[in-house]
Parts: C-alpha cells; sequence; structure tokens
C-alpha cells in the first residue's frame, strides 16, 4: 500500500514568503524518497486543508502540522477541514506537549490519515533550534562562550505556546553545551526587547520559535531587541546591542534540519521513514566554515 | 513497437482476460492461436510469430501499452484528465494518433495545454506510443518554445507561479493574472499532471469527481457554519451581500474556476457561476477572508448624506469605481483625461471637493463625532488587532501566532 506525506501549514494571503519552509522541507523529504507522494497543504493557500487530501493517490496519509504548538489550529481548524470526522483531541492524549499521533479516515477521500502532533513539540525541534544557532554563527560547535535564547509569542493566545518554549529552553539547557539559555517572550515577561538583560555572555544567540520569517520575526523581534530602529534598513548578525553582540536567526522553521522534525513526526505514527531520516540529517548538516 | 511492448502484449494475451482496449482485441484462444484484431482489421489462428508481425507498427498495440502499462490508475483523476487531454473517449486510436501527431490542445483555466506523440529516434528506438506534453499560458500558445522560459520540474511551477507578469503576490492560484512567457516543454505524462495540478491545485480531482458525479459541493451556509475564530461571524452576512460577494470575487473576470456552490441546496445566487472548465467546490479562503471584512461593514447602519456634484461630478465617481473594480486603472493614459480615472482627473476632483480631512464635499463621515473616514477604519483596524478571541487576523499579521 502507498504512503504519503501531508504538511500541512498556516500560509498567506499577503505574505509570499510563508509558504517558502513548507516547500522547502517537503522537497528535502521528497529528494530522501520515503514517501510515494509528498504534498502541501494550506489554511490561507493552496491546495487548501479542505482539498490536499483530494491531491494524493496513497491509501495510507501521514499528516504533520507546520505548527509550533497545539492549539486552536492543530486541535480545531485541521481536523475539522481535513474532515477527521471522529476526531477527538482526547485521542491526542496530551499535556499539551505531548501529541504525537491519531489515525482516522477521511470522510471525503475514505483515506487512512494518521494525523501527527505539531512540529514545534517534538523534542527534535531542539536539535533544530541548536543547528539554528550553529547556522547563524557559520559554527557547528557553537556554545562555550555564547548565550542562547529561545523567543515565543507568549500565552497571552495560548498557553500551549510558552509551554513549548519552555520546553526546548529546558533541553538546550540540559545540554550543557551554552553559557547560559533563557526563554524570552513577545507579549510577557521575560520580555525579548530586554535580551541583553538576561545575558551576562557577550555573544547571543536568539532564536525564535516560528514556522516561517514574517511580521512577527522580520519586524517586530529586530526592532524590539534594539538590532535596528527600521526593520526596512536590515540589521547586522552579529548587532552590537548594549555591549552584547547578538546573533539573530530569524524563524527556526526556515532552518533545513526542519525537514528532519517532519521525518520524526511520521515515523512515530509509524511510517517507515528511517533511511530518510539518516539521509536528511546528513544532507542539511552544517559544515565547518561553511558560506551559509 | 519495442520488445518490451510486443512482450507485455504477449503476457497479456495469454492471460485470462486478454486484451480488449481501445479497439484493441488481442486472445489466446483455445485453439492455441492467438486473435489479433482491431476496427479495421481482424486476423485469427496466429502464431506468436504472425501475431508480431500484426503488432508490429500497429498504433493500436502502443496506444494500448501507454494507457495500461505505463499510466495504468484506472478510476484516477490522473488518468482521466491525461484520456481527456487526447479526447480519448470521442476518437479512434488511428484518428487520435493523426491529431496528436499535429498536436491536441486542451485549454485548463489560462494553460494550454499540448499533447502529442514522442518521435521515434531513428530505427533501432521507434515510436512507442509515448506521449509527452507542453504546458504554457494560453496567450503564449504561438510563441515558439525557444523564446519562453524553459522550465522541466513540475515544482517549479510553484516559484513562476508565485507572482504575476507586475510581480504582485497571487494569493488565490486559479485568479486570472497567472503569469506569462513560461513553458514546460517535452513532459512525460506524470510531470505534465504535476505541472498542471501545482499551477491549479486540486483542480484535476474535483474536476474528476464533478465528471462522476460526486463533487462534494459545500455552499455558503454549510461553509460559514462550520467557521470558528474570527470568521465565525462570516454566517451573519445576510443573503443579499452574498449575491454581491459571488459577483465581486467569483465572476470570470476574476477566477478561472466555475461557481457550483450556491447559497445553499436548492436556494442558488443569481449571480454567474462562469464557464470555467473546472469546478469550485466551496467557497475558498480568499472568498472567507474578504467576507469577514464585509460581514463587519455591512453591520454599519446607512447614513444619509447630501453631496452637491455636477452630473459629471457623480458619473466621473462612478467612472472611477468601474475603472478599480475592473482592474483598468493601470492601463489609463497619463495624458487621457477624458477617461473618469485618470490620475490628474482624480486629483481635480480630490481638489475641488474633498476638505482638509479627506471629507467628501465637506461633509463629515460621523456628524456627531465630527470623526472622518480614516480614523473610522483605524478604529476597527484595532478591534480586530486586540480581539483575544481571534485566532487570526484580517490583515495576516497575526497569522502565525499559534505556528
Amino acid at each position: 500500500m502507498s504512503q504519503a506525506l501531508v504538511i500541512v501549514a498556516h500560509g498567506s494571503h499577503l505574505n509570499p514568503g510563508s509558504s517558502a519552509p513548507t516547500y522547502d522541507h517537503a522537497d528535502t523529504i521528497r529528494a530522501a524518497g520515503a514517501f510515494d507522494e509528498v504534498r502541501t497543504g494550506f489554511w490561507k493557500e493552496e491546495p487548501s486543508l479542505r482539498e490536499v487530501l483530494r491531491t494524493c493517490e496513497a491509501d495510507e496519509v501521514y499528516v504533520v502540522p507546520m505548527f509550533i504548538s497545539e492549539g486552536y489550529f492543530t486541535e480545531q481548524v485541521i481536523p475539522r477541514e481535513l474532515r477527521l470526522d471522529d476526531w477527538d483531541v482526547a485521542d491526542w492524549d496530551s499535556d499539551g506537549l505531548s501529541a504525537d499521533v491519531a489515525t482516522y479516515t477521511a470522510e471525503d477521500t475514505g483515506q487512512t490519515v494518521h494525523y501527527c502532533g505539531p512540529v514545534g513539540t517534538h523534542e527534535s525541534m531542539t536539535d533544530v533550534l541548536v543547528r539554528r544557532a550553529e547556522s547563524v554563527t557559520n559554527d557547528p560547535d557553537v556554545g562555550e562562550g555564547f548565550g542562547f535564547a529561545v523567543v515565543g509569542h507568549g500565552t497571552e493566545r495560548n498557553e500551549n505556546s510558552a509551554k513549548a518554549i519552555e520546553y526546548h529552553a529546558d533541553r538546550v539547557r540540559d545540554m550543557d553545551r551554552f553559557d547560559e539559555v533563557q526563554a524570552l517572550y513577545m507579549d510577557e515577561e521575560p520580555e525579548v526587547d530586554d535580551v541583553t538583560d538576561y545575558f551576562t555572555a557577550e555573544d547571543v544567540v536568539v532564536v525564535p520559535l516560528f514556522i516561517s520569517d514574517g511580521f512577527h520575526t522580520q519586524e517586530d523581534i529586530p526592532e524590539d531587541m534594539g538590532l535596528t530602529d527600521d526593520y526596512r534598513t536590515g540589521y547586522d548578525v552579529p548587532a552590537a546591542v548594549d555591549g552584547h553582540r547578538i546573533w539573530y536567526a530569524g524563524a527556526v522553521g526556515t532552518e533545513s534540519l526542519m525537514a528532519d522534525v517532519v521525518l520524526e513526526r511520521a515515523a512515530d505514527a509509524g511510517a517507515d521513514v528511517s533511511a530518510a531520516i539518516e539521509s536528511v540529517r546528513e544532507t542539511t548538516r552544517v559544515a565547518p566554515g561553511a558560506d551559509d | 513497437m519495442l520488445a518490451r511492448q510486443f512482450d507485455a502484449l504477449l503476457a497479456a494475451a495469454d492471460s485470462d482476460d486478454g486484451i480488449d482496449f481501445d479497439g484493441l482485441h488481442v486472445a489466446h484462444e483455445s485453439d492455441g492461436g492467438y486473435t489479433f484484431a482491431t476496427p479495421e482489421h481482424e486476423a485469427t489462428g496466429l502464431s506468436e510469430s504472425e501475431l508480431h508481425a500484426h503488432a508490429d507498427g500497429s498504433p493500436y498495440v502502443t496506444n494500448w501499452y501507454f494507457w495500461e502499462r505505463e499510466v495504468q490508475r484506472h478510476e484516477s483523476p490522473r488518468r482521466a484528465f491525461l484520456r481527456h487531454a487526447e479526447a480519448a473517449d470521442d476518437h479512434g486510436v488511428h484518428e487520435r494518433y493523426d491529431a496528436l501527431a499535429d498536436g491536441m490542445v486542451t485549454e485548463w483555466g489560462q494553460l494550454r495545454i499540448e499533447a502529442t506523440l514522442a518521435d521515434a529516434a531513428g530505427d533501432a528506438t521507434p515510436a512507442d506510443g509515448s506521449r509527452r506534453y507542453d504546458v504554457r499560458h494560453v496567450d503564449d500558445a504561438d510563441h515558439p518554445v525557444e523564446e519562453l522560459e524553459r522550465y522541466d520540474d513540475p515544482l517549479e511551477a510553484r516559484e513562476l507561479s508565485k507572482h504575476d507578469d507586475d510581480g504582485m503576490y497571487r494569493p488565490l492560484k486559479t485568479g486570472t493574472n497567472m503569469p506569462t512567457g513560461w513553458a514546460f516543454h517535452d513532459l512525460d505524462w506524470r510531470d505534465a499532471v504535476e505541472t498542471v495540478e501545482t499551477l491549479y491545485p486540486a483542480t484535476v480531482a474535483n474536476w474528476y469527481r464533478e465528471r462522476e458525479g460526486r463533487l462534494d459541493i459545500d455552499h455558503w451556509t454549510d461553509t460559514t457554519d462550520r467557521q470558528t475564530g474570527i470568521y465565525g461571524i462570516v454566517s451573519e452576512l445576510p443573503r443579499e451581500a452574498v449575491e454581491w460577494v459571488a459577483e465581486a470575487a467569483c465572476d470570470d473576470s476574476q477566477c478561472v474556476k466555475r461557481r457550483e456552490w450556491q447559497y445553499d441546496e436548492g436556494d442558488d445566487l443569481a449571480a454567474d457561476g462562469g464557464t470555467g472548465a473546472f469546478p469550485c467546490r466551496e467557497p475558498c479562503s480568499l472568498v472567507i477572508a474578504a467576507a469577514r471584512r464585509w460581514t463587519k461593514l455591512e453591520e454599519e447602519e446607512p447614513r444619509e448624506y447630501t453631496f452637491h456634484l455636477t452630473p459629471s461630478e457623480k458619473d466621473q465617481i462612478e467612472g472611477v469605481i468601474d475603472a478599480v473594480a475592473d482592474g483598468r486603472v493601470d492601463e489609463i493614459r497619463e495624458a487621457d483625461v477624458y477617461e473618469d480615472a485618470n490620475r490628474y482627473r482624480t486629483r481635480y476632483l480630490r481638489a475641488k471637493l474633498f476638505d482638509d480631512h479627506g471629507n467628501l464635499g465637506s461633509v463629515p463621515t460621523d456628524p456627531e463625532e465630527g470623526h472622518d473616514h480614516d480614523d473610522h477604519d483605524d478604529h476597527d483596524d484595532h478591534d480586530d488587532h486586540d480581539d483575544h478571541d481571534d485566532h487570526d487576523d484580517h490583515d495576516d499579521h497575526d497569522d502565525h501566532d499559534d505556528e
């Protein structure tokens, strides 16, 4: 029986770059050859979540949401639009971070759909955050002498969003690789605006836990941290702020190793993708001194 | 005919069912001989070498091989689409091969898909019946392929169709602003369908469902009733306004899909659904997002304003609205002051009729508060942004909150 991977993401009516990371990761996985088909579907673009399943010929489909946390989109919008009629969020049996997979039959296509938890809460996402630090510093061994900040939206809209930030910050801290690790938020304490207050290390890597670059990661956060007065004029990497060097990485979702997290989600759901996981980890590696 | 094609023919003939496809009938009869029949010709009691002699050079055989051993996928949208691209249900094999030699063209929205037969590559590689496809914008039909930007990988269609010819982002893949100047040339059948599906996602699947009589249409009420979050209010849009939504957004001038959804089952909209080759089965996300804005705007009560306009000024205001609505503004020449929406004409009208606050005829938009129109809009936007129950945002800025 053939199997397909469908990566579902938000997309945008206004920002042409919103879908780019999803396309990039789909292409990486397609090249690894683990699935008969790799497709993408969007809430705001096409194929829509409503119609993406019918673009697959496979009988068995693994759906991985390119979202940072469990919440409104993963629990309501996506299952509803995919027509997973028996969907019950309790089937994920999640504490807000632990959704893995629940399996349904899509009402319109009859396909078996393995509906996975979002990429943002998977443990391998921690590796992507670290890989993002390696990419932005162009140093595969970055850590010593560096602080590391994970930035999220905060709890204002979704308490699980902050849970995911804390979870990954804790895991990076447990690696004992960076001198200091801190979770920061856009709309609550500790705020990203005060980033330099939270670190003694001169060099600080700042990685926003966002799927794609857009208003928040390209405009808000760089201005809030004082990297630039006007996002339109750009900013340096690293940028000097209050005696620190801020290595601002932009959205973690654009890191090529994200493709690995998507595969890990599918693997946890029972897809046979172990060879592809090895291949993706290898092909997305940061070479020492590589011009990234 | 290639050796592997004859091997496959022989294997199929030896199977219980034999071959009965597009006019070709081949069977291994109980008397030990083979039957080879086409609409023009029938031979029975053939030995294997005689069967080979009959099969060699027969378009029926290469045609069978292409459909039954390469494409396969019976009962699938892709096969149906490829069959449609050479009108296979309407024409016999000889007629089709003759037409394919010249190229058979299907228009699909703004796409032009041309099916041809792959050329023979010398005697060693005779024509094997495989098809090749060219996909391009209909407006580029007459351009030699060398003059167009060539693409081979269907995935490249994502990037090339992301912006229109003016460089503007296309949020609707089936919008009538597909860029021109490119060609996917000499594609095999897989890449041909993939290219079409990348440029116009899910259109092949929905066209097929419609053909099969099982298009799952979700009407306006079905679609708006299932919305939640910030789109929950769209179901409150009055029926009368839904007509205007369909006329504004779903007209053939705006989208190449043919609107099959109505207000409700048995309650059709008067607006024209269009003549597109493939159906639109429910209001799309762009329509829902715009309708959210219209729902909010329609909550306002009409007021009576008094303006004094010359007849020509009234005509001009109507002309400006028409020009914007029809996307003609960029076509109006700078010095063509006979056009209502000419920039100088419009600037003159503004200089004459607007006061310092941008109020038409110095009539405040809100006479009680003295607010002008712009203030009102900003207020609305602010409400949207701060509404914590919203999981989305009208301007996409907060789209990524839950990502």
